[in-house]
């Protein structure tokens, strides 16, 4: 389950709804200027499609802030010739796309049955315990952590693997899990 | 090689041989193994006449359909005046599979050689790989590698001096296991939803942009500059069983086994050597009771099954399962196979693109059910109910992801029916009170 679907502790409730012109909505920062404008132009260069530039669109986004919100999808609808509409059931369809803030370090843990088998729900345990976070999707109060359960990450002979934001750790065994957090900031 | 264990005497490394060498990841470091002088042969031969080559090689596709891959490239008719798209599938998402995570790793030229001397076979200008979002490092090692690829003129505008256009770009995946499928993986390249299309129309005919596509796994394209170098006789000769598998496969083992990783045999190997002998076998004090060969959409084999054999597309067929992604996920007698197959259950019904009933009601239903036993409460009836399911989730929809579920739930059913009575006569798991006591 992605950490979209089961909501996250700190989303910000003027996202979720704030129609444009709402008196309490903070002024929206667009995304797509300067560099990461141009950035999106050159990536717009290699497909027939303006459309095909949204995936690589939605990263930058979320390469940006962090995670993708309501009015995001406006703009990157907007700049792609899209209905927001549109956008919303493209991110919606994929897990990685954040639609709520998560934690500065978001962990993800593979628990498909290879590294299930291997004792995957432990390393779970482990993260939930030592993060403060308790809950699988909830972010730690200090903002910092957020744990769900993946779906394979495509590294099954180096059971558990773990993603701790990019970087990818392999053959993670619960002893192993303090040390792995103690390098985070 | 084994990696990340060393080669074993009886692998041949014809894709591997350079995993684990750092060396190799470079440009330099690739032309200095032999890299590229396939690709400059290629480009001194016909596009007729390479497609030919790999024809006669036998190649099949590595992605687990195990359609000959000279063939599909045959059917992209040059001078239609269309442009020709190359899709290169790196969504390895496979539960079990991990060797494509390897070759973009540690030898990235090898795809991206492969990339080129497909693209000119089939005419297309225009080169997507598109890799799964989380694999982290393949897409930095591969995105390093084009850009070297890139200056050094192999690509471009006029890739390798040829005054041909050969572009490749790297499209990255965003979380979803059905992209792997190659329609859905077209539609995600589009900027839409991962959902897979009705065929015909098939990717050749109309494939990504509406245009003339192959779509071919890494391992199927990295294998391709070996077959232009050595020739398809040399190909076909790696071939210890059924002619019509030919070449080296790479397995990824995973699961309670000794030695898990990547080893590459020739098609035919007997998997009782490889599963204990190169693979180390059991863990000390376990013995291994099943094997799900070739990732987790094939049915699953017992021990019996898996020791009769021989490790081709026909081998795997003929004793109960399919060769599949060459995925082969191993179970010892710690595990408990209605939790592992409920898991999986799990795993399907998360992925499903929920386009077609069968597939979004049928593995829900299953997942519930499955669950529902290995917490102990099930009844036998469940059993005909999961088995009916199954029936009705099988051939019934657009693509292959609803049969995948039904596959070891069947399968499971079958060889390891007394594991599921005694959760249902005992009301609980009996491994899990075992682990526990």
């Amino acid at each position: 389950m992605s950490a979209g679907e089961m909501g996250a502790v700190h989303a910000e409730s003027h996202a979720a709804h704030g129609g444009a012109g709402h008196p309490h909505r903070e002024e929206y920062r667009p995304v797509f200027t300067g560099a990461v404008r141009a950035e999106l132009d050159s990536v717009m260069t290699r497909y027939p499609t303006k459309m095909a530039a949204l995936l690589p669109a939605l990263w930058m986004v979320q390469r940006e802030r962090g995670w993708v919100s309501e009015d995001a999808m406006t703009e990157v609808a907007q700049v792609l010739d899209l209905t927001p509409a549109y956008v919303k059931g493209v991110v919606t369809f994929y897990t990685m796309y954040h639609q709520h803030p998560v934690g500065r370090y978001f962990i993800q843990v593979c628990t498909t049955s290879p590294c299930g088998a291997c004792g995957a729900e432990d390393v779970v345990r482990a993260f939930l315990e030592h993060t403060g976070t308790r809950e699988l999707g909830v972010t730690s109060p200090d903002g910092k952590f957020t744990v769900i359960e993946v779906e394979c990450l495509g590294a099954c002979g180096f059971a558990t693997p773990v993603m701790v934001n990019e970087e990818f750790h392999e053959s993670v065994t619960p002893d192993r899990v303090a040390d792995i957090l103690s390098k985070l900031e | 090689m084994g990696f990340p264990h060393k080669s074993h005497p009886k692998e041949t490394p014809v894709l591997s041989t350079h995993f684990g060498d750092p060396e190799a990841r470079s440009l330099s470091g690739w032309r200095a193994r032999g890299g590229y002088r396939a690709l400059e042969q290629a480009l001194g031969m016909s596009p007729a006449d390479i497609v030919n080559v790999v024809k006669d090689s036998g190649l099949r596709g590595r992605g687990g359909a195990g359609f000959p891959t000279g063939l599909k490239w045959s059917f992209m008719k040059p001078g239609d005046g269309k442009p020709h798209y190359l899709c290169c599938n790196a969504d390895e998402s496979e539960p079990g599979t991990f060797k494509d995570r390897e070759i973009m790793r540690w030898t990235p030229h090898a795809l991206i050689e492969g990339c080129a001397i497909a693209s000119y076979a089939i005419g297309a200008e225009t080169c997507y790989i598109y890799i799964r979002g989380e694999f982290t490092e393949p897409l930095r090692t591969v995105g390093a590698a084009l850009d070297e690829a890139y200056r050094d003129g192999i690509l471009g505008k006029s890739a390798m001096g040829t005054g041909k256009r050969v572009d490749m770009y790297i499209h990255k995946g965003a979380g979803a296991y059905i992209c792997g499928e190659e329609t859905a993986l077209m539609n995600s390249i589009e900027g839409r939803r991962g959902t897979p299309r009705i065929k015909p129309p098939f990717p050749a005919v109309a494939g990504v942009f509406g245009q003339p596509t192959t779509i071919n796994n890494v391992e199927t394209l990295a294998a391709v500059p070996h077959i232009l170098t050595n020739g398809a006789e040399w190909y076909k000769k790696m071939s210890s069983s059924s002619p019509k598998s030919t070449g080296t496969k790479l397995f990824s083992v995973c699961g309670n086994i000794a030695r898990p990783g990547n080893y590459e045999v020739v098609m035919g190997f007997p998997f009782r050597d490889f599963l204990h002998d190169m693979c180390g076998g059991a863990r000390p004090g376990h013995t291994l009771k099943a094997v799900i060969p070739g990732g987790s959409s094939v049915p699953i084999q017992t021990m019996q099954e898996a020791e009769a054999t021989l490790m081709d597309y026909e081998g795997f067929v003929a004793n109960g399962s399919m060769l599949g992604s060459g995925g082969v996920i191993v179970f010892d007698d710690s595990v408990c196979m209605v939790r592992m197959i409920a898991r999986l259950a799990r795993f399907y019904a998360h992925e499903s693109c929920a386009q077609c009933t069968q597939c979004r009601e049928g593995t829900a239903w299953v997942t519930k059910i499955m669950e529902r036993i290995e917490r102990g409460g099930g009844t036998m009836h469940d059993l005909d109910t999961l088995l009916e399911l199954s029936e009705n989730m099988t051939g019934k929809t657009i693509c292959v992801l609803s049969d995948s579920c039904a596959a070891p739930v069947v399968s499971g059913i079958q060889k390891f029916r007394h594991e599921f009575e005694a959760h249902i006569a005992g009301k609980r798991c009996p491994m899990r009170s075992a682990a526990a006591a």
